[in-house]
């Protein structure tokens, strides 16, 4: 079972999700996490080895739709909302890594 | 208008599109009494982020040329209905009440939202909520808080608490709100007024802004049971642009409403009720009270599960969001905020933009996600969540419908809990079992707390169950006259 | 001290489909940037997916054709950031994906197994821009010293199938036949019309080296490969390097390198702070997809014949193993039929198995223009000796596309050297080259050559060299 939660664990959980916390932040976001986890320590206490998870409470299966086109946006209304556009593309900074 | 509004009233959604169909009356007229309305107590209440005059006004007046012209005008004609701003409507502000998303115009509607155009509802406005629909009092909201219409010192509830505000408030008959933990129920049992979160699944999620995928449902927000009822019929079935919507036809709820509850077993459910508020408490002991009066048998109901329902949640929900939410980033809409690279970029912007409780609930779920983590948090969380599923259809076997509390208490005073998130999060322990579930469950307006603030009492069902629950909702309804 | 070559392939191939694969935008290339998308395939808030039937049966008949298990799936999102990414996940299938364990056979007998074939969305498109404001799109397009980009999101939402191969491959060679095995695959099944150079498939190779039955050594993955050339020159060279830093006892690191084909050589990505974490969970927004008996048998009744079944039918046809690179060839360049009717005419398998090789596969005649009477009956008028194999080759350039064999042959003025004609100029040969001949008849096997160049000059090239040989041969023993 997993220890209490540290503030490495928050400022590296912080960085996945690409949030800046300050030092108040980290530290009172350490002592309200943990708290919450704590609870979740019941949970893990819980023998359920042989019960299956539910990921959605709606047993559907093969929900498909037929391989025929709808109408796309218009590129107007949709750059409209772009922070920053060009040439009918996205504009952002420069990316610095490759894709994973 | 105040809570506990009989059908008959001439502001229920029922009365209005019945006389506005029968050219009784107008919708432009029914529209500018609501706006007064709005504009006498809004700037207390803060139920809106957003109040549309003129487009509201042109959907009226096409109401009223429909009903003119001799067209069906819908089965919610002119009827003024607020939207919570987590739901998208097109061309017009979708905030999810957080900064991030600020003045961001969806270029689409959401389904629920072509649905009452169709069915000629007016839609006067959008609604102020927690951001991102995470919290219990709707003071999350980056835009300042609701204040409970009954006590404007004290919430709403939330995370649906401007809809909630608004229909208690009189500046709406209906309105659509989002429940994931209790997101309708809370702050309809806060507000005094019906809240209904469906079935998962019987309500399409497509244009609703997902906080947590498997939990979301869209509910119709009332003063009276026949017009949640009315609402619920136009949203309802099924939507082929959302894979986790039901398929096949939806029986109506609103046809069945009188039939009462004779012979129907009803489970008090222990967990859900017992560590309530004592005032509470006496509410939910006098709605069984009632239901036995009018035929139905009441028992002890047991979840053993449910005391694990809040820690499973609070694991679930997060992580899931953790995920919805990535996609706020600065690059295609919202706020950004630059950077001297794409991530820096994505880190300012977000955190810029979210808010604390945001911020927590992303964190957390990140966490409950990673890698060494997942088994003992989001995987055995999922178990937790089969086990409740499981103590339900036990429940089912035994009863019809269940019977509970809605909100541990009655509305707290603004500020209270704010810098406490998990005494927050306990506001949710009644309801959240239904979420988890997937099953419908509504609160109804039962009487008043010590405080003389408003109670509601939760009604549980099965799966597609709706027609059910309205009818014990209907019964309780009438025996608060 | 030798070192084993380990490779693993993972193959992306976009599908056939007429739209995306959670939303109805067509699936159509070279559209004006952002015009081909929707809420849904941008991400929007509040959209959802819709899993498009068809992509699942293109991707259930890829996992047919590689004997796969097909099974019961769910998509899982895979979360992490990046601006061609529209929801910063990326809906996938991990734990649970729809074709798992299976083999591809290649033409020279060996068997790659195949561990799993899933399905996935591809992401958009990200062009690196140079310069100031205005700087000229695409300009270089390399990430390193770029000043903003600029990201296209007509891609975002195709469906891709992502086939991830054992660490089977043990050489380059093996690695380019695998590829263009997998590519006649997915094109016999139209799944994919997979071309490197257009994208449409895209292949990352994980290379590590080890001594020979040692345990598998630490890999690295090499990306920005856009050809075959690229692939088999990329393996190449990661193989030694990672040999050389191995033998100077360095240590191989577990990491994504950069291919640049300019420069031949591999080199690390910007490295990381920390690894990425992607935590996979099941996509709450998506129903499992369990395809059912029905479905599946349907699929594999419907799969065309495989190129490994068509080299093993000719080559059973045509007498010689399967394995054997002018049937790899034939095939490949889909001239069975061509064989077919050769065959049928009486011509010896060899003969046509070489010629359809050389003169017709490797002239890159295509298989649709080749008129198959016309090459057998040219074949025939060789295999009878009434043209050289020079003369065949010549009258083939030329009928191939329809014609008369005789008739070119006329043309060329390749008359049939009468059979007293050329035993004369043979007996012609012998007598004026007397030390030459007695020296043959005594063993010398190797002036066959010197006889037949005689006969053939004197002949002007019309006399066929076997027939020479042949009369040699007659002669020496009289």
């Amino acid at each position: 079972m997993a220890e209490r939660l540290t503030r490495d664990d928050v400022l590296k959980v912080a960085r996945l999700a690409r949030l800046h916390l300050t030092e108040e932040e980290v530290e009172r976001f350490t002592g309200q996490l943990a708290a919450v986890l704590e609870h979740a320590a019941d949970l893990a206490a819980l023998d359920l080895h042989d019960v299956p998870p539910t990921a959605r409470p709606v047993p559907l299966v093969n929900v498909l739709r037929a391989d025929e086109p709808r109408p796309c946006l218009d590129r107007d209304e949709v750059l409209a909302e772009a922070p920053a556009a060009e040439d009918g593309r996205f504009r952002v900074p420069p990316i610095l890594g490759e894709a994973p | 208008m105040t809570a506990g509004a009989t059908s008959r009233d001439p502001a229920t959604a029922s009365a209005i599109a019945a006389d506005v169909r029968a050219g009784r009356r107008r919708a432009a007229d029914v529209l500018d009494e609501h706006l007064a309305a709005i504009a006498a107590r809004e700037p207390d209440v803060h139920a809106f982020n957003l109040v549309l005059g003129d487009q509201a006004r042109s959907e009226a007046e096409a109401v009223d040329e429909a009903v003119a012209a001799g067209r069906d005008p819908g089965p919610l004609a002119g009827v003024p209905v607020a939207v919570k701003d987590n739901i998208c409507t097109r061309g017009v502000a979708t905030t999810c009440s957080s900064r991030i998303l600020e003045g961001w115009r969806p270029p689409y509607d959401a389904t629920v939202v072509t649905r009452l155009r169709r069915a000629g509802a007016v839609i006067v406005g959008k609604t102020n909520c927690d951001e991102f629909a995470m919290g219990s009092s709707t003071e999350s909201s980056a835009f300042g808080p609701t204040r409970n219409p009954h006590d404007l010192t004290r919430v709403p509830g939330g995370s649906s608490g401007g809809s909630a505000a608004a229909v208690a408030a009189g500046f709406v008959p209906v309105a659509l709100g989002s429940d994931t933990g209790g997101s309708i129920r809370q702050p309809a049992s806060l507000c005094g007024v019906v809240g209904v979160k469906p079935t998962y699944g019987a309500v399409s999620r497509y244009g609703l802004v997902a906080y947590a995928s498997s939990l979301d449902q869209v509910g119709p927000m009332a003063a009276t049971v026949a017009d949640a009822a009315l609402v619920l019929d136009v949203i309802a079935g099924h939507d082929p642009a959302d894979s986790t919507s039901i398929p096949g036809p939806r029986p109506g709820v609103a046809a069945a409403l009188g039939e009462g509850v004779e012979g129907l077993r009803v489970g008090l459910v222990g967990e859900l009720t017992s560590d309530a508020a004592p005032d509470v408490v006496a509410r939910v002991a006098a709605a069984a009270a009632a239901l036995e009066s009018a035929g139905a048998k009441v028992e002890d109901a047991s979840l053993p599960a449910a005391t694990y329902g809040l820690a499973a949640y609070y694991l679930i929900a997060p992580a899931e969001a953790s995920s919805n939410l990535a996609r706020y980033d600065g690059v295609r809409y919202g706020l950004r905020v630059d950077g001297s690279d794409t991530d820096a970029m994505f880190a300012a912007t977000r955190t810029a933009g979210f808010g604390p409780e945001v911020k927590r609930r992303i964190m957390l779920g990140t966490y409950a996600l990673s890698a060494g983590y997942y088994d003992a948090y989001y995987g055995q969380a999922q178990r937790v969540r089969t086990l409740l599923i499981r103590d339900f259809e036990a429940a089912f076997e035994r009863f019809d419908l269940l019977l509970a509390a809605t909100s541990p208490t009655t509305a707290f005073p603004l500020g209270a809990k704010v810098d406490d998130p998990l005494a927050m999060y306990l506001m949710d322990v009644a309801t959240i079992p239904a979420n988890l579930a997937g099953i419908p469950a509504m609160s109804v307006p039962y009487g008043a707390g010590d405080d003389g603030l408003p109670v509601g009492v939760q009604v549980l069902a099965p799966a597609l169950g709706e027609s059910l629950m309205f009818r014990a909702a209907a019964v309780l309804e009438r025996s608060r006259r | 001290m030798t070192w084993e070559t380990v490779v693993g392939l993972e193959v992306h191939c976009e599908l056939a489909t007429a739209t995306k694969l959670f939303c109805g935008c067509p699936n159509a290339f070279g559209r004006q940037p952002n015009t081909n998308v929707c809420p849904v395939c941008l991400g929007l808030p509040g959209s959802l997916p819709v899993l498009n039937r068809q992509a699942v049966e293109l991707a259930m008949r890829i996992g047919a054709a590689l004997h796969c298990d097909v099974r019961r799936s769910i998509f899982a999102r895979k979360n992490y950031f990046y601006p061609d990414m529209p929801k910063d996940y990326q809906v996938s299938q991990y734990d649970l994906p729809l074709n798992v364990g299976g083999h591809l056979d290649l033409p020279d007998g060996t068997r790659v197994g195949i561990e799993r074939a899933h399905m996935e969305e591809d992401t958009g498109k990200t062009t690196h821009v140079h310069g100031g404001a205005g700087g000229a799109p695409g300009a270089s397009g390399r990430i390193a010293g770029a000043s903003y980009a600029l990201v296209d999101y007509n891609r975002a939402g195709v469906p891709l199938v992502e086939i991830v191969s054992s660490p089977g491959i043990r050489s380059p060679e093996q690695a380019r036949a695998y590829v263009a095995e997998l590519r006649d695959v997915l094109v016999a099944t139209g799944a994919s019309d997979a071309r490197m150079e257009e994208g449409s498939m895209r292949v990352d190779a994980n290379v590590s080296v080890r001594r020979p039955g040692a345990a598998l050594g630490t890999r690295a993955e090499i990306k920005n490969l856009n050809s075959v050339r690229s692939l088999v020159r990329a393996i190449a060279f990661e193989a030694r390097r990672q040999a050389d830093l191995l033998e100077a006892g360095g240590a191989v690191v577990q990491e994504t390198r950069h291919w640049d084909e300019g420069e031949g050589r591999t080199s690390p990505l910007r490295s990381k702070e920390e690894a990425e974490d992607y935590r996979y969970f099941p996509e709450p927004d998506l129903v499992p997809l369990d395809p059912g008996e029905d479905w599946k048998a349907a699929v594999r009744a419907g799969l065309p014949v495989l190129p490994v079944e068509r080299r093993a039918a000719l080559a059973a046809a045509a007498g010689v193993d399967a394995t054997d690179p002018d049937v790899a060839v034939v095939v490949g360049a889909g001239l069975d039929g061509l064989l077919t009717t050769a065959l049928g005419a009486g011509v010896d398998a060899r003969l046509a198995l070489t010629r359809a090789t050389n003169e017709v596969a490797g002239r890159g005649v295509e298989a649709a223009a080749v008129d198959a009477g016309a090459f057998a009956s040219t074949l025939r008028l060789e295999q009878g000796g009434r043209l050289t194999a020079t003369q065949s080759k010549q009258v083939l350039a030329r009928v191939l596309s329809g014609g008369d064999p005789e008739a070119v042959a006329a043309e060329l003025g390749f008359e049939a050297l009468a059979g007293d004609t050329l035993a004369a100029a043979v007996d012609e040969a012998i007598a004026a080259n007397p030390g030459e001949w007695a020296r043959y008849r005594a063993g010398e096997e190797k002036l066959t050559g010197f006889f037949v160049g005689r006969v053939m000059a004197a002949t002007r090239g019309k006399a066929d060299g076997k027939a020479v040989t042949a009369l040699l041969r007659q002669r020496r023993h009289a």
